[in-house]
């Protein structure tokens, strides 16, 4: 697939949006595939007994996903050069409703060779990831 | 239990080396939401001028998982692992991982940090090739929450 072309980005550009719709399934599976089995992000007994409110998405499930809207951008997981996230607030996972998770991708630096594009991950109205950038190479 | 100071620095054995599946990529990208061809075909990836099917970015937390039980281990680690919170996350690549790779993962601890009865532990696992070629590196850092 054809890359986007360096010139024709500038900081400051959204270049991808995408909602994720979490459920617990998601949880099982990224557990499986990931071999991540802590509790808390499968039991509610668990999760409410070490004071959290409710089970939660791995950290490093939306670490996982929110990457994908630039890797869609980029057309080759293999740009992803660099990715860096902090994990700053829990997504809590609904048994009936799940959870909505929105990516908006912008350019937040430009080089030579590598755009860097910054993500803002939101849930229930607050961003869930900070300093979540990922460079891409290009060209 | 507190985080011992003279973490700082250590490097332990490198872990077993890591056979990266082509289904283990398949799965992982699954559970990631990673829709791109060239994480689940192989002949996708193929075209695109890859050896097989690539592995999405966060990938390489599978075989930071085993370096991350080999400090929660160490005996003298004083890392309570009930009380551990993940605070970030990085990868940096040379260059990127497919199936197929065999991959071997050394453990450093870079920092210890302690901020009243916390402490931010922060660890590098360097993955390297068959060959002793960088793939990538992955650095964490475990924020341990202080006790009563």
């Amino acid at each position: 697939m054809s890359a986007p072309r360096l010139d024709s980005l500038s900081v400051g550009d959204v270049v991808a949006e995408r909602e994720f719709a979490l459920t617990r399934d998601s949880l099982v599976r990224y557990a499986g595939a990931s071999g991540d089995f802590n509790p808390i992000h499968y039991r509610d007994d668990v999760a409410l007994s070490v004071g959290l409110p409710g089970v939660l998405a791995h950290g490093m499930l939306t670490m996982g996903f929110a990457v994908q809207p630039i890797v869609e951008w980029a057309g080759d997981p293999a740009r992803i050069v660099d990715y860096q996230v902090k994990f700053t607030r829990p997504v809590v996972v609904d048994p009936e409703t799940g959870a909505a998770v929105t990516v908006t991708a912008k350019v937040g630096a430009l080089t030579d060779t590598t755009a860097r594009v910054d993500l803002t991950v939101t849930f229930d109205g607050a961003t869930v990831l900070g300093k979540a950038q990922a460079v891409v190479k290009l060209g | 239990m507190s985080v011992n100071p003279e973490l700082q620095g250590r490097v332990f054995a490198p872990a077993p080396p890591y056979l990266v599946g082509r289904e283990k990529v398949r799965e992982f990208a699954r559970a990631v939401f990673a829709d791109s061809p060239i994480n689940l075909d192989p002949d996708a990836a193929r075209a695109a001028g890859h050896a097989d099917v690539v592995a999405p970015p966060t990938f390489p937390v599978v075989i930071q998982e085993h370096t991350l039980a080999q400090l929660l281990g160490e005996p003298d680690a004083g890392i309570d692992f009930t009380r551990v919170v993940h605070g970030d996350q990085r990868f940096s690549y040379s260059r990127p991982i497919v199936a197929g790779d065999e991959l071997t993962a050394t453990l450093t601890v870079t920092s210890v940090k302690t901020l009243g009865p916390h402490a931010m532990v922060t660890a590098s696992s360097e993955m390297l090739d068959a060959s002793g070629a960088h793939v990538v590196t992955a650095i964490s850092t475990l924020v341990v929450r202080g006790g009563e």
